[in-house]
């Protein structure tokens, strides 16, 4: 783009991941999605005249084994505070959050660019916070907006990156990666649609080779990576616009909307939100202490890179197969547990990869959502390598296993696709194909040997393929040589 | 929040009740707890029982009033910066504030959360000390509640114990009732008489302790009482305007001149610009009343005061002057700025009868010389 020569963009993103706690992150309630509206409230998250919040230590523990994941410092002493607003799914008129005083300060993002290129964001900081409720704005000619609290105290956490990413790909990029650190710390689903990750950005330009940032915009309204990646897109061709005609950009606060593919500023800097962060009373200072940093440490699973070294080193898969197996704990998990039942890894890698991958692609489903089991796939695969099926009967039966969830034995019964592995009983069909083409017999004996190919073409034909081709071919040279 | 009717009970009352009290009702008070004098409550002010043209005093004038005319033997109060101590005061009762942290607050309707307590009232030591023991104690529900062994304290009333008292000089000033100090003095020497010691010392900082409340507490109000928006519960004026209109139409409508006076005083001490010179500022001080009661604790074992620098005053009398009412706490603020434990006892009256207290501060979860100082005393009331 001709605008990027002169100009850069500078990127920062907050990213709001809803912590995958059993209840909310000041009450008993439990935090679930999409349930009926209200159902999951108390007198606390209600935010009910003299109810006090108390804090959830598994919502902690899970900030803490983010903050420690991603090599930040958990602060021994942190502090909630008050953030001070009016909106209706607000019930207490302020928000607990962490201000001045948050749980992990410093950290890193790792990601790949497109080109395979590795890049580093640098974090600022990691706090805990609760989630509002949410606003179920008119249907049908209402004219009242009805607000949900079932929502509203769900853990949060807050993840500032440095104003560090320079292009549009790089956020997405380092977007994917976040989700994929959250997702294998087993603290947030990452779904951004179902809003259990929300993303906001900050992006400015500025010319090339200066070093201030320039004034900055606020984008908010995005729900998928794609979408942050397109409103960052539409908003620095915007910034780059103004400045090429000689205009300022002003602090704003912009909404992006997805359908018309476009950002409009809800709020300029005047209208700005003054807050009033105060230290919140209700609740204690936050203490840590080493020991439960240590416990913590040590119970945080492997990550993607390690996993993947693993998984070449233990199941002798190739690097490449094993990056792709890792990209999520979900896949690389059912790629384990597959491996729990079977022993060749490269085999269960290119099934997975190849026929599963393919079918969840299609189906546009999640790994999660697979009709079968791991174990399912497992004792297909055993029937590959033991001879028992071919692999063409196995890809047919795999679509049926996709299709139905049925086990393969089951499949292979119902639809009589079992090889047949019978020597007497293949025995039988080699000579009777031997017998009726005596002339080619004895053009093979007489040294043209390429014809074994058409006879076991014609043995296959006669069993419908389901002859073990290897043994029919054994039989056949048997049989020629004799 | 007139017809309000809250869905669960607080834990203070949950203790009373499962200890065999009858709750007999709610008593009124000054709105959201913000008065001191009972003037500024929505059903119009508590009259002192002793002479109905004074006050009872505030906030918690209802529970005062209902005790001293014997309606019921106990009552509890709120306390944010004098609320119990005062109107015990001003009714002749025995009223107690807890060390912050030792009385949950769940339930409590907050007004400034980093001081407010439950605070029980009484007509004599022993059954303020049976309603504090069986209200105080560790709740899961509220954070900022401590786990301390809380000794047998109505059964530890009496002691030979004796005890070094420290006579804050600061007090003894102008603005004290000529009167009031006389009764202060005699009760020291009655305390001598019966072999303490009593000292004189000093706690400079005490002088801030009022502009030093008067932006906590009214900043931390501000927050607290952001959820009467009209949204879920209690008064909500319509709006075919705006959401913002809504709001601002609901409690300019809902909220009485007391509130809304401290709800700006806040809003305006944490604002963006402001809060370091205010809030921040306020926090330090608070800090250092805190370190100079800590300092003092580690030569006395008691400070004595007055309770309030006049005894109950008209109703009508200052409730055009915010300033003059704010000082009938000036005694009162240090202890709930601190977190002490403090208690009035009713030691003595005005020569035209008005009641009134002596107060004692501890240092922090030392109830037990506060009930036994007050004990000692009511042997010579």
């Amino acid at each position: 783009m001709a605008t990027q020569e002169e100009f850069e963009p500078v990127i920062g993103l907050e990213v709001h991941a809803q912590l995958s706690t059993n209840s909310k992150i000041f009450c008993g309630c439990k935090a679930s999605y999409g349930e009926p509206p209200n159902s999951l409230t108390c007198p606390v998250c209600l935010g009910l005249p003299g109810a006090l919040p108390v804090l959830n230590k598994q919502a902690v523990e899970f900030a803490m084994r983010m903050v420690l994941a991603v090599g930040g410092t958990i602060q021994k002493r942190s502090a909630f505070a008050r953030k001070n607003y009016f909106y209706p799914d607000l019930p207490k008129g302020y928000q607990i959050s962490q201000y001045d005083r948050p749980l992990g300060e410093g950290g890193e993002i790792r990601y790949r660019l497109q080109d395979g290129e590795e890049r580093v964001c640098r974090l600022i900081r990691i706090h805990i916070e609760e989630d509002a409720g949410k606003s179920l704005h008119p249907e049908h000619g209402e004219n009242f907006t009805r607000v949900d609290f079932n929502r509203c105290g769900t853990p949060l956490l807050e993840i500032v990156s440095g104003a560090e990413m320079q292009s549009p790909e790089e956020a997405y990029n380092y977007l994917i990666s976040l989700k994929q650190i959250l997702q294998y710390l087993d603290i947030c689903s990452g779904d951004m649609e179902k809003g259990q990750l929300r993303c906001d950005a900050n992006v400015s330009v500025r010319p090339v080779g200066q070093k201030e940032f320039s004034t900055r915009t606020e984008v908010k309204n995005m729900n998928s990576f794609k979408g942050v990646q397109r409103a960052l897109r539409f908003e620095i061709d915007r910034q780059v616009k103004l400045l090429k005609s000689g205009e300022e950009v002003q602090q704003a606060t912009l909404l992006w909307d997805e359908k018309r593919q476009a950002a409009q500023v809800m709020r300029s800097k005047e209208e700005s939100h003054d807050y009033r962060y105060f230290p919140e009373p209700d609740l204690v200072n936050l203490v840590i202490s080493d020991d439960w940093i240590e416990r913590t440490r040590q119970c945080l699973p492997e990550m993607p890179v390690a996993r993947a070294t693993r998984f070449v080193n233990q199941y002798g898969i190739r690097e490449y197969d094993a990056e792709v197996l890792t990209d999520s704990k979900s896949l690389a998990d059912y790629f384990e547990e597959v491996m729990a039942h079977f022993d060749d890894g490269q085999v269960a890698a290119n099934w997975i990869q190849t026929e599963l991958l393919g079918f969840l692609r299609e189906s546009g489903q999640d790994i999660n959502e697979c009709p079968f089991k791991p174990q399912q796939l497992a004792d297909l695969l055993a029937r590959v390598t033991s001879g028992e099926l071919s692999g063409k009967i196995a890809k047919s039966v795999f679509a049926d296993m996709a299709r139905t969830g049925q086990d393969a034995a089951v499949i292979i019964r119902e639809r009589g696709l079992t090889q047949i592995s019978d020597e007497s009983m293949l025995l039988a069909i080699v000579e009777k194909v031997l017998s009726a083409n005596q002339k080619n017999v004895e053009q093979y004996r007489a040294g043209k040997t390429g014809l074994l190919n058409s006879f076991i073409g014609q043995v296959m034909k006669a069993t419908d393929g389901q002859a073990n081709p290897h043994l029919v071919s054994q039989l056949l040279k048997r049989k020629l040589e004799e | 929040m007139d017809s309000y009717v809250p869905p669960y009970d607080a834990t203070a009352v949950t203790r009373l009740i499962d200890a065999g009290a009858v709750i007999i009702g709610k008593t009124n008070m000054d709105e959201f707890a913000m008065g001191s004098s009972n003037e500024t409550s929505y059903y119009g002010p508590v009259k002192n029982p002793f002479d109905h043209t004074l006050t009872p005093g505030g906030s918690s004038g209802g529970s005062a009033a209902a005790v001293a005319q014997k309606i019921v033997p106990i009552a509890l109060g709120s306390e944010t910066g004098g609320s119990v101590r005062q109107p015990a005061a001003f009714c002749g009762l025995f009223g107690l504030k807890p060390s912050y942290g030792s009385v949950s607050r769940y339930g409590l309707v907050a007004h400034a959360s980093s001081t407010d307590q439950i605070s029980p009232l009484a007509s004599n030591v022993r059954d303020l000390a049976l309603v504090y023991k069986t209200a105080c104690g560790r709740d899961p529900n509220d954070s900022t509640s401590v786990a301390f062994d809380h000794p047998d304290y109505p059964g530890l009333l009496e002691t030979n114990g004796k005890l070094r008292i420290g006579i804050q000089k600061e007090c003894f000033a102008e603005g004290l009732d000529s009167e009031i100090d006389k009764v202060v003095r005699d009760a020291i020497k009655a305390l001598e008489h019966d072999g303490h010691t009593c000292v004189d010392i000093s706690l400079p900082s005490t002088e801030y302790a009022i502009a030093c409340y008067y932006i906590i507490t009214p900043a931390e109000a501000s927050a607290n009482l952001a959820r009467f928006d009209g949204v879920r519960y209690g008064l909500r004026v319509g709006s075919d305007e705006s959401l913002d209109d809504m709001y601002s139409k609901t409690r300019s409508v809902g909220f009485g001149r007391e509130v809304k006076r401290r709800i700006m005083l806040g809003t305006y001490a944490l604002s963006s610009g402001y809060y370091d010179a205010y809030y921040l500022k306020a926090s330090k001080v608070r800090e250092l009343i805190r370190r100079e009661y800590e300092d003092a604790f580690s030569k006395v074992d008691l400070i004595v005061s007055p309770t309030t620098p006049t005894a109950a005053f008209r109703l009508g009398e200052k409730i055009d002057d915010p300033l003059a009412m704010y000082l009938s706490d000036i005694y009162t603020i240090p202890a709930s700025l601190t977190g002490c434990p403090a208690i009035s006892v009713p030691f003595s009256r005005m020569s035209d009868g008005r009641p009134v207290g002596v107060q004692f501060t501890a240092s922090y979860f030392d109830e037990l010389s506060l009930f036994q100082i007050a004990h000692i005393l009511e042997h010579w009331i």
